[in-house]
């Protein structure tokens, strides 16, 4: 699904990512940990296609297309999304006005008709409970006076909602209290399936113990120092990051 | 690839005025200038009576004593008085009985601007009387009114058919010496709507004028007098677009509402004269003076959605003069290029209990200015006022400026007067968040402005509220795609 290719990014000629292998498959759960400044964010803003990086050697495929010249939103239509670590407030637009029309932007740019109103309520209902929202929650002004974990929560429904291919959840962790935690992360176990992946960006061990990853990749200083399987990252929350910074290149 | 500010700073002046054709009708216009002969003229024209004439000249003798403002934050080559025309007309005169006996070419016109007539008149109960450069050319649904009182009617034909009501309302709000527009549209306007509610009627539809200017160098002055009498309840609805010309177009219009004891008018106003183009180029010279007084519980409400125009100088005010009387202003400015607007309101408290309120969301792009200016007045005699005013400004890229002139005199202790203000500005953050949903640049700004301007629309009549949401849409987006 994901093929990531000797990828060097970076913002105003400073080098983040400096040479990022990685294969994602469709089914699978990939964690990518690091510590502060790993270049962990970034990797999910260059998949996302934020403007502000620039690539400048390597390659990003989706499903064998080169994204280089496709745009976030043309990205989102292909079903990638990303759920932010600081989601962002739009005064005045309801989390439902905001999904109805994402939806219906996506199924427009893939030439489908729009939504049918019965059908998104339907899908707002499941998916709300799913997460555990109070519908009160869905006709408020989008992440406005939110608290932390109500907008990550958001983020994982707008995730529900959006279905999509390839889910990045970057630090959806940081911020939630262990109820919270629960549910996003129940949440997220109920949108895994054999047609779409996911790539769970966090510093800690404390979401993987919910949400099983099949591989753990550590990041440092913009490469992939190691990778392994769900043991790894319980070693990482043994002995720190320090021990793999020395280690060679994996 | 995503987008960045200043891409969109570009895209925002690339988006040119749609509605810029010019409509080919023949046209009785008089010479450019302005004196004693042509005030006469337009009166003769519209076969108006002495007292009228004589009202006129009054005016017109005011005016030439007066000086054109300076004080509002605007920028512009005043216009030159001398050389406008002050009087036009579509030729072919006669009022029809339907639309059929239009002259196609007009109802083309309208077509284009997306205004169906003939479905507007099965549609939503919408009475359209339609002000093509100045004269009324057709009326609608009249009848249905007229079973209930109700007289909505060309000002022309107000002058002629109700001389009573229009010789008792007509400056009582606004007088001939209020201001330098103001005295200079009571000497020249060339016609506009009339409208009263007799007592204890709710008037059944929403009343709507569809305003045009049209003639190249015409100066457009519309006189509007709405009068709702005792327990009466109308919502009006005033709308305009203009074609793309060169030179500037001055437009000076006199709204004044009365609203007598226990009654209501609500005006609402989508106003989408031709801004000039992306240079500053062109564009309508807008100078309006709107004003109602309320009477003993009486309310009025203002609602406006200013997106044309290249000089906007409007401030529609409430004289909350009786008892327990209700002021409201709610407004959306936008401007784009080298538009510049200073609007706002005033409150005049003057009678006990009387509360208002003033939301303004100002949304700046381009090189413009955007100013609110608000006056909040407390009369000593009137005890317990309240007023709660919010004004929100909404800036896109860097070259745009937004302001705010909020002044407040009180000299009542016991008013309680709040205001709030915030200034925000698009960002690359929120354009990337939706980008990242699937939804483009241009439908995020369409998207992140109605939010803004939310509160203000959902004040506005349903079917204006979509035709006022297109509007914002065609002024602020960039041509994508």
């Amino acid at each position: 699904m994901l093929k990531i290719k000797d990828l060097h990014a970076g913002v105003e000629g400073n080098e983040i990512l400096n040479g990022i292998n990685l294969e994602v498959n469709p089914g699978e759960v990939h964690a990518i940990m690091g510590p502060n400044g790993s270049g962990k964010s970034t990797l999910a803003s260059v998949i996302a296609g934020k403007e502000e990086f620039e690539v400048t050697q390597g390659i990003v495929l989706l499903n064998g297309e080169d994204l280089e010249d496709v745009s976030p939103e043309e990205r989102a239509h292909k079903g990638v999304f990303m759920s932010f670590q600081y989601p962002v407030e739009i005064p005045g637009v309801t989390v439902t006005n905001f999904m109805k029309t994402a939806i219906n932007e996506s199924r427009k740019a893939r030439g489908e008709k729009e939504m049918p109103a019965n059908v998104m309520l339907k899908r707002i209902r499941q998916k709300s409970e799913l997460l555990d929202i109070d519908r009160k929650f869905l006709s408020r002004s989008l992440n406005e006076g939110f608290s932390g974990g109500e907008k990550k929560r958001n983020e994982i429904f707008q995730m529900a909602m959006l279905e999509p291919k390839l889910a990045i959840l970057d630090e959806t962790d940081s911020g939630l209290d262990i109820d919270a935690l629960r549910i996003v992360a129940n949440g997220v176990n109920k949108l895994r399936g054999k047609d779409n992946a996911i790539i769970i960006i966090t510093h800690y061990q404390r979401l993987l113990e919910y949400i099983v990853p099949d591989f753990v990749h550590v990041l440092n200083e913009g490469k992939i120092v190691k990778s392994g399987d769900k043991d790894l990252a319980l070693q990482l929350d043994e002995k720190g990051y320090d021990w793999l910074k020395n280690e060679p290149v994996a | 690839m995503a987008y960045t500010e200043e891409e969109l700073k570009k895209e925002l002046e690339t988006k040119e005025y749609e509605y810029g054709f010019y409509t080919d009708i023949e046209s009785d216009t008089f010479p450019k200038g302005l004196n004693e002969d042509i005030v006469r003229g337009i009166s003769k024209k519209k076969e108006e009576p002495e007292w009228m004439t004589e009202w006129r000249l009054e005016s017109f003798r005011i005016w030439k004593e007066m000086e054109e403002p300076e004080w509002a934050n605007i920028n512009y080559k005043k216009p030159e008085f001398q050389d406008i025309s002050y009087y036009s007309a579509p030729n072919k005169k006669p009022k029809y009985e339907s639309l059929d006996e239009v002259d196609p070419e007009l109802l083309d016109t309208f077509k284009r601007l997306g205004i169906p007539i003939e479905e507007q008149k099965k549609l939503a109960g919408v009475a359209v009387d339609i002000v093509m450069d100045s004269v009324s050319v057709a009326t609608t649904f009249k009848k249905t009114l007229a079973e209930r009182g109700i007289i909505f009617c060309s000002m022309a034909e107000a002058i002629k058919e109700h001389p009573e009501l229009v010789k008792k309302y007509i400056g009582s709000v606004v007088p001939q010496k209020d201001n330098f527009y103001a005295a200079l549209n009571s000497a020249v306007f060339s016609d506009g709507s009339f409208c009263y509610i007799p007592k204890g009627v709710r008037c059944p539809m929403e009343l709507s004028t569809y305003f045009r200017i049209n003639q190249a160098g015409t100066g457009q002055f519309e006189r509007t007098l709405v009068i709702a009498d005792e327990g009466s309840y109308v919502s009006y609805l005033e709308g305009c677009t203009a074609p793309s010309r060169d030179e500037n177009q001055l437009h000076a219009a006199v709204v004044e509402l009365i609203a007598l004891d226990n009654s209501e008018i609500k005006y609402s106003t989508v106003q989408n004269w031709y801004p000039g183009n992306k240079e500053g180029k062109g564009g309508v010279f807008n100078f309006v003076t709107k004003r109602g007084i309320c009477e003993k519980n009486a309310k009025i409400s203002w609602t406006q959605v200013e997106t044309g125009s290249a000089i906007t100088w409007k401030y529609p005010s409430c004289i909350l003069k009786g008892d327990n009387s209700i002021g409201e202003f709610y407004s959306i400015a936008v401007t784009n290029n080298y538009q510049q607007a200073d609007t706002g309101t005033k409150m005049i408290h003057l009678g006990k209990n009387t509360r208002s309120t003033i939301i303004s969301k100002g949304i700046s792009a381009g090189k413009s200015q955007n100013s609110y200016r608000g006056l909040v007045q407390v009369h000593s005699r009137a005890s317990n006022a309240r007023n709660f005013s919010q004004c929100d400004s909404l800036l896109m890229g860097n070259k745009c400026g937004a302001h705010t002139f909020p002044y407040i005199e009180v000299k009542n202790k016991t008013a309680q007067i709040e205001h709030e203000a915030t200034t925000s500005k698009i960002g690359e953050d929120q354009i990337f968040y939706c980008n990242q949903r699937g939804i483009d640049t241009e439908k995020a700004i369409a998207l992140i402005v109605n939010g803004f301007s939310k509160e203000v629309l959902n004040k506005l009549p349903m079917e204006f509220a979509v035709e006022a949401q297109k509007l914002l849409e065609i002024s602020l987006e960039g041509s994508v795609g």
